[in-house]
């Protein structure tokens, strides 16, 4: 149990550094979505289901899916094929 | 200086964090108003998910105010956002598998939704993640259908009906002179699908509430042209 808590702290650590060091905005909110599903599994691991859900229909799926759309609006990612 | 400042405030989260270990373990269970719930709860409100309880019986003002909260960011981007200007670029049509994929996930992910609102008061989750989940699942087809667009009139008027029916759920509490919002109706046996008294139907609400306001937001925000 220890192990995999540990586990988990560490990728989401270096996925919260990677947010930060990743120039593609789009690979950025990848890693972002790692660190709130890494979160989710915390949380089922300590026993809280509820929060769990929350966090990764909210932390990892919205909040992902708004980022998303806001960098197309904002220009930020373009699509192939596309001048 | 504004590196120093930043080495402050590390250091003084450190030292937050570092305190908090210090006097509670990893993973133990410290406040003691958790376990007085634990005792009471399924008694008084009578739903087997005692979380349920708390956010919907003892703590529904609360809840009440973060669905305020959740409107009053919806309205606001609503309103930064705007309509969509005419000849606006459209995003290139999806493939074939995206779009199948699309038809595929609709009727799933409203069921899966269902069910996590209906049964908010047995297993863990409610209207909140349900609300989300059925929320992706009307946003689905229009990201595989770009040009497609959402009716934003049905989807207020859902939106402030399940509000309304909120609200109207606390009032008749008070009718019968007890304090706004206090669970009403047949508790029922615990664990059995129509139990807990009214704490179903403001889930229902709650969840109607969330899922319609998302499903705009998003479907809003996919409308508005991409700047290429």
């Amino acid at each position: 149990m220890e192990l995999l808590v540990l586990v988990i702290v560490v990728v989401m650590l270096c996925s919260a550094v990677a947010v930060l060091l990743l120039k593609d905005f789009l690979a950025a909110l990848a890693a972002f979505s790692v660190v709130s599903l890494g979160l989710s599994v915390l949380f089922v691991i300590l026993r809280a289901p509820d929060v769990a859900m929350t966090e990764a229909a909210i932390g990892a799926g919205l909040s992902s899916l708004l980022f998303a759309l806001a960098l197309r609006r904002l220009g930020l990612w373009r699509l192939k094929g596309q001048t | 200086m504004r590196r120093l400042s930043s080495a402050l405030f590390l250091l003084g989260l450190g030292l937050l964090i570092a305190a908090i270990f210090q006097t509670m373990e990893f993973g133990s269970v410290a406040p003691i108003a958790g376990q007085a719930i634990n005792a009471v709860a399924a008694e008084q409100v009578g739903a087997a998910n005692f979380v349920t309880s708390v956010v919907l019986a003892y703590r529904g003002f609360d809840t009440l105010l973060e669905l305020t909260i959740l409107f009053t960011a919806a309205t606001a981007g609503g309103l930064v956002l705007g309509k969509p200007g005419t000849g606006a670029p459209r995003d290139p049509d999806s493939g074939f598998i995206l779009r199948a994929g699309a038809d595929l996930f609709f009727p799933l992910l409203l069921v899966v939704g269902l069910y996590i609102i209906l049964h908010g008061h047995l297993t863990p989750g409610g209207g909140f993640q349900g609300g989300v989940i059925l929320a992706s699942a009307f946003f689905i087809p229009i990201l595989a259908r770009p040009g497609t667009t959402m009716d934003h009139r049905w989807v207020s008027m859902i939106e402030g009906l399940a509000g309304a029916g909120f609200i109207l759920i606390g009032l008749l509490a008070m009718l019968g002179g007890k304090e706004f919002l206090t669970p009403l109706l047949d508790k029922g046996e615990l664990g059995a699908l129509l139990s807990a008294g009214s704490l179903p139907l403001l889930y229902i609400a709650v969840g109607l509430k969330v899922g319609a306001e998302l499903a705009g937001l998003l479907a809003r925000l996919s409308e508005t042209e991409a700047i290429d």
